[in-house]
Order: C-alpha cells, then structure tokens, then sequence
C-alpha cells in the first residue's frame, strides 16, 4: 500500500487511502451512475403518485429531492466498508499505526464525493427541469451542500457499525434515517422559506453547525465502531 | 469504597445479587403503582381545563421520564463496557434496550390518545414529538444492531458506539418545549420553581414514576440474569448454577 | 364520591382515559412475563446443555 511508501506518516495514510477509494469508485465508474438512476426513479415517481396538480408538484419538490437523497445515499452507504471488509484491508487499517479517526474521515469525504456530490448535482437538474424557481432552487441546494457532509460522516458511522453483517444494507438504513431527521427537517425548512420569500440564515447555520459537530465528533466515533466489530 | 462497587462488576455476584433484589423492587413497585392508581383515578379532582381526560399523565408522564432515563441508563452502561471494558456495562445495556423501547412507545402512544381530545389530533410535527420518536428508532435500531451480530461482545460494543451517539438526543427532547414554540405543554415539574401543578395531582404522579422506575428496575434485573447466564455460559459457576438449579 | 358509573365515564373521555391505562398494563405485564419466562427458559437450556456435557465427559 502507498502508505508505506509516504513514509508511514498519517497524512500520507490519509491521501492514500482517499485515493484508493476514489481510484477503485473510478474503476467501477457504472456503480456511480446506479444510485443516480435510483435517485431519478424515486424523484418520477412522485409527480405519478400526485396527478396532474402542477401546483402541489412544486410545493413538494425540494421536500422529494431531500427524501430522495436520503434514500439514494442510505443504499451507497455500505461500500464505504465493505470493499475492505471483504478483501481483509479493513483489519489491516485498523491496525495500523495511523490514527483510525482520520481515516475513516478520508473515507467518508471519498463517499461524499462520489455518492453525495453527483445527487447534488442531478437533484438541482431534475428540480429545475420540473419548474422549481431560482430562489427556491438556489436555497435547496445551498442546503443540500451544507448538510450533505453530515449525510456521508454519520453514514459512515453507520456503515463501520454494519459492515459484513447479513441483511446489512436494510439494518444500515433502519439506523441512518432517524438520525439524518434533524438535516432533512432543517433542510426542507429553509427552502419552504425561501419559496415564500422568508430569509433562510438560520436553517442555513444550522445545517452548518450540525456539518461541523459531524466533522469534528463522528470520525471517532466511526473509529470506535470499527474497533468494535473487527476487535 | 471503590471495593464496595467493585465487586458488582462480577458477573457471579452480581447475578446473585439481582436473585435477592429483584422480588423485592417488585412488590415495592406494586405498592406504589395502588398508591399512584387510587390517587391518580379516585382521588385527584378532575382538572378545570381538560376533565377527566387529564388522568392519562398518569401513565404518560411516567412512561416518557423513564424513557428518556433508561436510554442514559443504557448508553451510560454501554459506555462503561466499551471504554474501561467492564463485562457488566455491555450485560446491563442490552438489557435495558427492550424495556427503553417499551417505554418509548408507551408515551408515544398515550400521548396520541391524549392529544386526540385535547389538541383534536392524533399526531403533530412539533420537537418533541418527533425527537421522541427518533428516540423510538434508535432503540429500534439498537435492538436489530444487538440482534444482527452474533457474537455477544462485539455486539455491545458496536451497539454502545449507537448509544452514546444517540445521546445528544435526550437532550433535545427535554429541552424541545423551551427552545421552540410548540403545541405540547411546557415544563412543569422539572423546572427551577415551584411545580404548577396541585399538590393532589402531583404526589400519585410522582408515586407512579417511582412505580415505573421500580418495575424498571426489578425487570431489568432478571433481564440482567438472563443475560449473564448467556454471556458467561462457558463458565462453570454458570453450569453448576443451572445444574443446581434443575435440581430444586 | 363518583358513582362507579361515573368513574368508569371518565368525563366523557372513558375511550381515550381507558385505553391508555389498558395499553400500559398490557405493555408492563408483557415485559415483566417475557423476562421472567425467558429466565425459566435459559436455565432450562444451559441445563440440559450442561447435563450433555456431563454425560459425554
């Protein structure tokens, strides 16, 4: 592994192992686009489900795009672990001398950047694409940036928590989606308020603050977890 | 004094000393639950504002403290399994997740058919509420965690990881009322003031919170045995307690 | 003092009143029978197990 190479100090582990995870995402570049296709399905499905009322399609859509995007991000929540798990390098970060904390970081910031970034970006395509108006738009996605990150470090969380167990994807999401309640209601509020012309600073701080206690608390958390199911 | 607590974190011991607790927490806990029941439905006067219908505090209230306790409870001894590898801590909190959950939903649903004939509404979206119902998953979740992993240790450990986690949520739910403008009644009892609240409605509803917590405590007790004589079941103090056991 | 009638009316809300106490008695007693029953069970289980044990050795 590259970390030996960097010469065995924690930044070079944690680019590695950021790397890695990117070059192996890259590799199976048609796995990217699975969860994205998911994301679209579950989006069409609700203008189907609703009729033909433009007006209540638009009401709800920021409120669909976040459901979507927790859905979408539960399903590609296992990886994060299970490659590794399933090839034995999972054991061997654990025990490497490198801070567990900062790679499981690199890990999550790898997920988001492959799993959370693109639904961002197709999210803020199909709102538009079915009318959203620019204020609204521009606060959904705004929060969706701001509160995404909490999506990927406490998904990650979860993931170590389940990595390797039968039936894991389900028992991962059972754990995930009640904590990610808090960023979707805060998320959802701020572009209810834009839409009718509120200002959105204190979901928008909120969402920020959650980022940052996320940033700060679940790498060792996630840390903990992995020591406990591999220990 | 440190030897006095010492000694508990032994499973042996402490299994012995459940077997001769339990049944006293548990006739305590049924004097307290007639003491609460005939105060509570005989003898409080119907409240001014909501009638008779006021009475199901007495299950509500109770129901979501012990909710809210037995979830610090069951992170507290998760904590202590997972950081200074105490056996007892990993035992104990397993035991506690079913009766947190039980509690849980208690108070959820009381409150709904509270709610009904006081707010006209079986549910609202308002903090509380649905902290409290996020605390219902992660018991939940809690429990499938437990039930995924086979084997026992790792299994309370990664599920201490959840709990500890989950513990900045007990503190938006006590607090929810104060910090947002909601539908559900505010403080009343557990802030820095005299309690709102008539004296005669007061004490059977303090008797039936000391009657929940005793229950708790008598349940989570044989929970506790059970499952020590689970994890210890390879040891021979266990397998000469059960042969032992068949004998009477 | 209420009549039992009264007292069973609940002012109106009996449905609501009786409901809630009937769904934690149920709740309580379930937890208190489950734990206790699983307690006969395990003894039972780890017995015969150690029995086995015994009579292989």
């Amino acid at each position: 592994m590259s970390a030996a190479a960097a010469g065995g100090s924690a930044l070079g582990a944690a680019r590695a192992v950021f790397a890695r995870d990117l070059t192996r995402a890259w590799r199976r570049r048609s796995e990217i686009l699975q969860p994205l296709v998911f994301f679209a399905i579950t989006v069409y499905l609700f203008p189907l489900a609703i009729g033909p009322s433009e007006q209540t399609l638009r009401v709800l859509l920021p409120s669909i795009c976040w459901v979507a995007v927790l859905l979408s991000m539960s399903l590609t929540l296992p990886e994060v672990f299970a490659a590794d798990h399933a090839d034995g390098s999972l054991e061997l970060l654990a025990l490497s001398p490198q801070p567990l904390a900062l790679l499981a970081l690199m890990k999550a910031g790898a997920h988001w950047l492959t799993s959370a970034a693109p639904l961002l970006v197709l999210g803020g395509l199909l709102c538009a694409l079915f009318g959203l108006d620019a204020v609204t738009l521009r606060a959904l996605l705004l929060g969706l940036l701001l509160g995404s990150p909490v999506l990927s470090l406490i998904g990650a969380l979860a993931s170590a928590l389940t990595v390797g167990l039968r039936g894991g994807t389900l028992l991962l999401a059972l754990i995930t989606l009640p904590m990610y309640i808090p960023v979707l209601i805060f998320g959802t509020s701020a572009a209810r308020n834009a839409a009718l012309g509120l200002p959105v600073e204190a979901e928008m701080f909120l969402l920020s603050g959650l980022s940052v206690l996320a940033l700060t608390l679940t790498p060792w958390a996630t840390a903990a977890a992995l020591r406990a199911r591999l220990g | 004094m440190f030897d006095r607590f010492h000694k508990y974190a032994s499973p042996p011991y402490f299994h012995a000393f459940a077997r001769r607790l339990s049944p006293w927490l548990f006739g305590l806990s049924a004097v307290l639950f007639v003491v609460g029941l005939v105060g509570g439905l005989v003898l409080a006067p119907a409240d001014y504002q909501q009638g008779d219908s006021f009475r199901i505090i007495y299950i509500h209230v109770p129901s979501a403290w012990l909710s809210m306790f037995v979830y610090m409870v069951m992170a507290s001894a998760g904590a202590v399994g997972l950081i200074w590898k105490v056996k007892m801590g990993d035992i104990i909190a397993r035991a506690c997740a079913p009766l947190g959950a039980s509690f849980t939903f208690l108070a959820l649903a009381t409150g709904s058919l509270w709610g009904k004939p006081m707010w006209g509404t079986w549910w609202v979206w308002d903090a509380r509420l649905t902290s409290e119902l996020i605390l219902l998953f992660l018991y939940l979740g809690y429990l499938a965690l437990q039930s995924a992993i086979e084997d026992r240790r790792a299994a309370a450990r990664a599920g201490a990881v959840l709990a500890i986690v989950g513990v900045v949520n007990i503190p938006i739910i006590h607090y929810s009322v104060e910090w947002w403008s909601t539908l559900h009644q505010g403080p009343t009892v557990t802030k820095f003031d005299t309690p709102s609240i008539a004296t005669s409605m007061l004490i059977p509803l303090l008797a039936m919170t000391l009657a929940f917590k005793t229950l708790f405590a008598a349940v989570l007790l044989v929970r506790t045995r059970c499952e020590i004589l689970e994890f210890e079941q390879h040891t021979t103090w266990v397998r000469e307690l059960t042969l032992g056991a068949e004998s009477r | 003092m209420k009549s039992l009638q009264e007292f069973l009316a609940m002012g109106g809300y009996a449905a609501y009143v009786w409901s809630s106490y009937a769904l934690a008695a149920v709740v309580l007693a379930w937890n208190v029978v489950q734990a206790l029953r699983r307690e006969k069970q395990v003894l039972r289980t780890l017995a015969a197990r150690a029995r086995n044990r015994k009579d292989a050795t």
